[in-house]
């Protein structure tokens, strides 16, 4: 969270609780407002633990109603079957590569591009910026059909290739990054100029040092992105074996109108859940940094 | 002049070649197949290449007054941005003012809980929500009949959430909805603190009441990230079709039928390259025009 530098209060004494409190309202009516985003909070989480829950949950148990809560008579039967039965280990090793070539690509195309866009004056800069840009703006889905087709010429369906290509250039990545470029100080170049330092050792010594930070948030969102993308890699997986993990889950579910398996399917939902999850947990901060730094200027 | 412009190519060779990992991936997969898309949507082009036949704008025309499904599509992605981009809009602005007096401990607690739908994956949340909104066994009717709803709103029967068509669409836009909150709550948080404390303070001495202050001072401050949100949330939300595809197919009666699942079926299943091109164009007729527009009032912050 930024925290306030202009309070000149501030400065004098420590930080009084009233001060962050700017909205005066009576107490009880705060306190129940509270109460309503709380409940809400609750209720965003819910479809988690009922996941969670149901994958404990044989059929007869899944489909009882009313449903039990917490499952009476708890198995592991779901996991066993997803696990073993299924080739999930293989979707989240698909899954993992996937989205750790995507995070991987989209940091160096971003902090390359982003450090020239950023820091760098030539000719056709601005056009070649807001079409990386507009490209932000659009939905991929508008080019997704001749995207098919060149990749059926490729011949990269079922192919780990196929799923990345698209996600070579992480937009929302470059301009995160110009951003952040343009608050690093110019003499810092200047200096490193001075000392006879070439191109590529600038970049290496002093840009990606002072870059770490942007670097993060972008690898985590082009990951997560790449983790929970769906429709690009329905449409290039055709082969069980190279499902991604979320497409996997998908299809578990899918197979057998009428006796849909729910036991199973939320196993397969908890378990594509779980990494994203931890390495929500972990990097907390990465998320919020990311996101605001592309929002507010300076 | 030539001259100098080639002196000023010269000079940014390093730009070029920083820029390059970037743009040559940029121009195969996006940019060509961009353009390639607007040709195909001139022919009539199937899986055989050597049937592919232009056929003028006749995917057009046929798409706007002969389909009988994609008006319907176009009018439902209309309604899910309609509904779920005002709905998020409000509940993360009245979330955001109301935690963000809050300790960081209490504030992080509330972050999480509203970013974690974000952080898991569509196809997950939309898997549970089948279960929810299930009408034999499902959690909702449960809670429902449990809280007194069913009778009142059905008569004491249990509602088909997804089989009924008044209230499909609805039910997907509150699983969008549910993922639309987490990054809208973060940007106002940050947008909140950037506002200084002084301006509070002062109008508390000229004796103004909360709900003035957040008139006069909190709205128009966020004014630059609300409409950054509003940009970020109106295009994620037209590209909504993973809640369509497990949870519904379009259906009931093409109820719940969006612009990209239309695309989808039409283009990858049915493998009409040349009428999805041409649905394709026209979402992004319609996604340009709106990005135009809101980046025409975002202008000032980004340049």
């Amino acid at each position: 969270m930024a925290q306030n530098t202009y309070s000149p209060a501030k400065n004098l004494m420590p930080v009084d609780s009233s001060l962050r409190r700017r909205y005066f309202v009576g107490r009880w009516l705060r306190y129940l407002a509270l109460a309503v985003v709380l409940a809400l909070a609750l209720i965003l989480l819910i479809p988690i633990v009922w996941m969670l829950l149901g994958s404990f949950k044989i059929q007869r148990v899944a489909l009882a109603y009313p449903p039990e809560l917490i499952p009476s008579n708890p198995v592991l039967d779901n996991w066993e079957r997803l696990l073993i039965n299924r080739p999930s280990l293989r979707w989240m090793l698909n899954s993992f590569v996937v989205a750790g070539g995507i995070a991987f690509f989209g940091v160096i195309t971003s902090t390359c591009a982003g450090y020239a866009f950023g820091k760098k004056q030539f000719p056709g800069r601005t056009i070649f910026f807001w079409l990386i840009l507009m490209t932000m703006m659009l939905p991929r889905q508008i080019y997704m059909i001749p995207l098919f087709v060149l990749m059926k010429n490729f011949g990269w369906f079922n192919s780990y290739q196929g799923m990345i290509a698209p996600y070579l250039v992480y937009p929302f990545g470059v301009f995160l990054m110009r951003q952040f470029m343009q608050s690093i100080p110019d003499e810092l170049l200047e200096a490193g100029k001075m000392d006879g330092a070439s191109e590529i050792q600038l970049f290496r010594h002093i840009i990606l040092p002072l870059s770490k930070p942007a670097i993060g948030a972008i690898a985590i969102f082009a990951f997560m992105a790449g983790w929970n993308d769906y429709l690009w890699q329905l449409v290039m997986a055709t082969d069980e074996l190279w499902l991604t993990l979320p497409v996997g889950v998908a299809k578990l579910t899918a197979s057998g109108v009428g006796s849909i398996d729910i036991g199973v399917g939320m196993a397969g939902a908890t378990f594509a859940f779980i990494p994203m999850l931890l390495i929500f947990l972990l990097f907390q901060n990465y998320f919020i940094k990311g996101i605001t730094v592309g929002a507010l200027k300076g | 002049m030539l001259a100098n412009f080639g002196k000023r190519v010269w000079d940014g060779r390093w730009a070029y070649i920083f820029i390059a990992p970037a743009m040559i991936p940029f121009v195969i997969f996006t940019g060509y197949p961009l353009i390639q898309g607007l040709l195909l949507s001139f022919y009539k082009a199937g899986v055989n290449r050597d049937k592919w036949r232009y056929i003028g704008l006749k995917n057009y025309s046929n798409l706007l007054t002969r389909d009988p499904v994609f008006p319907t599509a176009i009018k439902n992605t209309f309604l899910f941005v309609l509904g779920v981009v005002p709905a998020a809009m409000i509940i993360c602005l009245f979330v955001a003012v109301l935690i963000y007096p809050l300790s960081q401990r209490r504030q992080s607690f509330f972050r999480a809980a509203f970013y974690m739908p974000v952080v898991s994956a569509g196809v997950v949340l939309a898997m549970v929500w089948v279960y929810i909104y299930s009408q034999e066994y499902g959690l909702l009717n449960y809670i429902f009949e449990s809280l007194g709803l069913l009778d009142l709103l059905n008569g004491g029967e249990k509602i088909g959430w997804l089989a009924q068509t008044d209230t499909a669409l609805l039910s997907l836009a509150i699983v969008v909805l549910s993922w639309s909150l987490g990054q809208p709550l973060i940007l106002f948080l940050a947008g909140l603190g950037a506002i200084p404390d002084s301006l509070y303070d002062a109008a508390k001495i000229d004796g103004a009441n909360s709900w003035q202050a957040f008139w006069k001072i909190t709205l128009p401050l966020l004014r630059p990230t609300m409409l950054f949100v509003l940009v970020v949330l109106t295009i994620a939300v037209f590209q909504v079709f993973v809640v369509v595809q497990l949870m519904t197919l379009g259906g009931p009666a093409n109820a719940t039928q969006t612009i990209v699942f239309r695309i989808w079926v039409t283009g990858i299943v049915g493998a009409k390259f040349g009428y999805a091109s041409a649905m394709a164009v026209i979402l992004l007729a319609i996604v340009s025009v709106l990005a135009i527009a809101q980046f025409k009032l975002l202008d000032r912050q980004f340049t």
